[in-house]
């Protein structure tokens, strides 16, 4: 008898209790709101709370995390079917347009792109034995496996990657498969490149035009562009969107501020 | 009453008992009373005292109240916090990073949630000798056997989904620093026909790999000076150099979060039982299981813990054969299987880090030379590492891990500078010693069951490419555990078999 009542009495007081914190980060965000201490929006500090309070919510959120990934890793996947039937030309242009981008083949002028929604024509097939000359992947979900769909293209001279997610230094540091022909690369906005991939572009030696704008992950952004020119002394390297001022300009801004208050 | 108290005086040492406490606390009462009386004459301040002080007697005695409560987790016996658990399925010895990479393939591997018990006892958690953080940090595919090549394969599998593998829920994601900068291998005429052979084992095994000629080399890097090389390899892929620092803090992040218990002490003894058994030509053989593991707490205590346990993973690197030296492994009579003894034992080596502002730059490669010397990028700011294993016969001594400057000047230092001519002017700015788990037998680690002890498992004795193979290793010792074989990787030829038979499995190296 004594235990049942224990047991009941247990969930109703941490419901209590639950709904009494909920509460208190109501009012906490109420307080936060106005002094913009809180950098996370509500719902994400109480998913956190409920994550560390129950199991089942961490269990959800991994899983959620896991689906995700799976998703792209499912999007990246090796198009081996189209590969055996088509040749390894189609299939790579059957994945770039799955995947949003576009191409250009050798010795033609128009591109093949899908539009907004995906869609897209399926010309591409009549070209059997063109290869790729043009690829643009920027703002797509292209990943490390998903550049097996891309390997054999020996005639790969410009590739785009702007803004591309999941991107990271162990992709840069396989693109050695394009060494010998890979001439111009566009890696800006990438947000997982760190410096350390950046030094496995030494590999691809015919680089002739590389952009590296916006890389958020870059320490000290002057040194190392001063030093990929250094390492890539034949490429014209394009870094804009740093700022290599910032620290002067607060400085000014400062002195510009304190005069005002005199 | 007596007999309770007699039985827990003697666990208890320090502080009293629950009754006796009980008595403090009366005792502290009356007191008050007195000075309330002698308050009333004197002056407010004092009775203000007191009832603050009744206030805290209270709140602690509702405490104690509340402590005694059936389900609360106090008891009378103070416990300290840092000990290990009785009981446990696996304790792992040595906390470095292949000790918490077992551990946490344990747990990622268990059928059922909490279903392994994991212990990881380590004996300095500030880790200010451990081989781990003071190595290089490299990683490489370009060995000769198909098992280390493998292994470095999946390692560095493992450390481009690092984050699948190691992150946790919302915390920040590992960043591991990797550099990618493959390395670059120079052998001279005479070894250059291994060069070609290890290549083609490497690119048989599935690393990208590339040969490169003098004048190609030339070309591609115009620092090296090519006089006496006849061949080089490079890495193209999955090569280069990491912060040992953080995958180790993310390994062991991980599997603490997955409910390994790490805990601080050093293993002193084990209790095992002997079984005789008799072998074909009429013989016995010793075998031995360890039933539990004594471990002193803190070096400077004498408090210990047994832990009872089914397996023990001997994951302590340069000091492994310390511990199957208390089971009697090496001091067997002549001919027996126990008088080989575990063959690791700990080699000092060298880490110095220069300073050279005309130096390669980003261009810098983890290069190699065939004369031994290696060289490395470390930051920026124009610093390199860079180090050489001595000769056999002028290993330093290991007691301690004082660098010896000497060695960089006669050794390392003329070699660097014939081979890339601008570290002719340099600066030592720092150095550093760490100790190698050197395999005497032939430089390769030992991974599986010792034939005489069942339930020890070893991941030792790796030479040196310990940290590099440690995710792999980590998974391959966890299949041992849990699933009775390897499966992922065949690892078999780096088992004991090779040890007992005497039968190096030597790395041909061109180094």
């Amino acid at each position: 008898m004594f235990s049942a009542q224990f047991s009941l009495s247990i969930p109703s007081q941490s419901l209590h209790t639950c709904c009494q914190r909920s509460a208190l980060l109501l009012v906490a965000r109420g307080l936060g709101s106005s002094s913009s201490v809180s950098p996370l929006p509500l719902h994400r500090r109480f998913l956190l709370f409920l994550n560390q309070r129950f199991y089942d919510v961490e269990m959800l959120l991994s899983w959620r995390a896991h689906m995700k990934s799976r998703a792209i890793e499912k999007k990246n996947a090796y198009y081996g079917y189209t590969r055996k039937h088509y040749g390894p030309y189609i299939a790579s242009a059957y994945y770039i347009l799955n995947m949003k981008g576009g191409f250009r083949f050798a010795g033609q002028t128009d591109w093949f792109r899908a539009n907004q929604r995906g869609k897209f024509s399926w010309d591409f097939l009549n070209h059997r034995d063109a290869v790729l000359e043009e690829v643009d992947m920027s703002y797509t979900v292209i990943n490390y496996t998903g550049l097996d769909n891309l390997a054999g293209q020996k005639s790969l001279r410009t590739l785009s990657l702007r803004g591309c997610s999941q991107v990271d230094d162990w992709f840069l540091a396989r693109l050695h498969m394009f060494q010998d022909s890979l001439e111009e690369l566009d890696i800006s906005h990438c947000p997982r490149i760190t410096t350390g991939g950046l030094a496995a572009l030494r590999n691809l030696k015919g680089l002739r035009r590389l952009d590296v704008s916006s890389l958020p992950r870059i320490s000290s952004p002057g040194l190392v562009i001063i030093l990929l020119e250094e390492m890539l002394p034949q490429c014209q390297i394009t870094a804009t969107g740093y700022d290599h001022s910032l620290r002067q300009d607060s400085e000014e801004e400062k002195v510009d501020f304190m005069q005002g208050q005199q | 009453m007596t007999a309770w108290r007699r039985l827990h005086g003697g666990v208890r040492t320090t502080r009293g008992l629950l009754s006796s406490r009980w008595a403090t606390d009366q005792h502290t009462w009356l007191c008050g009373h007195l000075t309330l009386c002698q308050s009333l004459s004197t002056s407010s301040l004092l009775r203000n005292d007191f009832y603050k002080d009744l206030e805290a007697q209270l709140a602690a005695m509702r405490k104690k109240a509340a402590d005694a409560l059936p389900g609360s987790s106090w008891t009378p016996l103070e416990i300290n916090p840092n000990l290990p658990p009785e009981r446990a399925d696996v304790v792992i010895v040595g906390g470095g990073v292949m000790g918490w990479s077992v551990a946490y393939w344990l747990k990622q591997r268990e059928r059922v949630r909490e279903g392994v018990k994991v212990v990881v006892v380590e004996k300095d958690l500030t880790y200010s000798q451990a081989s781990t953080v003071l190595s290089a940090g490299g990683i490489r595919q370009q060995f000769s056997l198909p098992e280390n090549i493998h292994l470095s394969l999946s390692s560095a599998e493992f450390m481009r989904n690092i984050n699948e593998h190691l992150g946790v829920l919302n915390e920040d994601p590992v960043d591991l620093q990797f550099n990618h900068s493959g390395y670059l291998f120079l052998a001279s005429e005479d070894v250059a026909h291994i060069m070609e052979e290890n290549y083609n084992t490497q690119r048989y095994a599935g690393a990208k790999v590339s040969l490169l000629s003098p004048a190609q080399l030339k070309e591609k890097y115009p620092c090296v000076n090519t006089d006496g090389v006849a061949l080089a390899s490079y890495g193209l892929e999955n090569e280069g150099w990491f912060d040992p620092w953080t995958l180790l803090n993310a390994f062991r992040r991980k599997a603490m979060s997955m409910g390994v218990i790490q805990c601080c002490g050093e293993v002193t003894d084990f209790k095992y039982t002997v079984n005789k058994v008799p072998t074909a030509d009429g013989d016995h053989l010793d075998c031995r299981r360890i039933k539990s593991v004594k471990q002193v707490q803190m070096p400077n205590s004498r408090e210990y813990q047994p832990v009872e346990c089914a397996v023990v993973v001997n994951a302590a690197g340069a000091f492994s054969a310390k511990l199957t030296e208390k089971l009697g492994i090496g001091s067997g009579p002549k001919g027996s299987i126990a008088e080989f003894p575990l063959p690791v034992e700990p080699r000092k080596r060298y880490v110095y880090v220069v300073h050279c502002p005309d130096g390669p730059g980003l261009d810098c490669p983890f290069l190699i030379d065939y004369s031994g010397v290696y060289l490395r990028r470390e930051g920026l700011g124009g610093n390199y590492i860079t180090g050489a294993s001595p000769e056999e016969a002028e290993e330093p001594d290991t007691s301690n891990l004082e660098v010896d400057h000497q060695f960089f000047e006669d050794k390392v230092w003329p070699r660097l500078a014939h081979r890339v001519p601008v570290f002719e002017k340099l600066k030592l700015t720092s150095a550093w010693a760490g100790f190698y788990d050197y395999n005497s037998l032939d430089q390769n680690g030992i991974i599986g069951v010792h034939p005489l002890i069942s339930n020890m498992y070893f991941a030792t004795g790796f030479s040196g490419h310990g940290l590099q193979q440690s995710p792999a290793v980590g998974r391959a010792v966890a299949e041992l555990i849990l699933d009775g074989d390897f499966k992922t990787l065949n690892l078999h030829g780096l088992g004991f078999r090779r040890i007992l038979a005497q039968e190096p499995m030597l790395e041909r190296n061109i180094v």
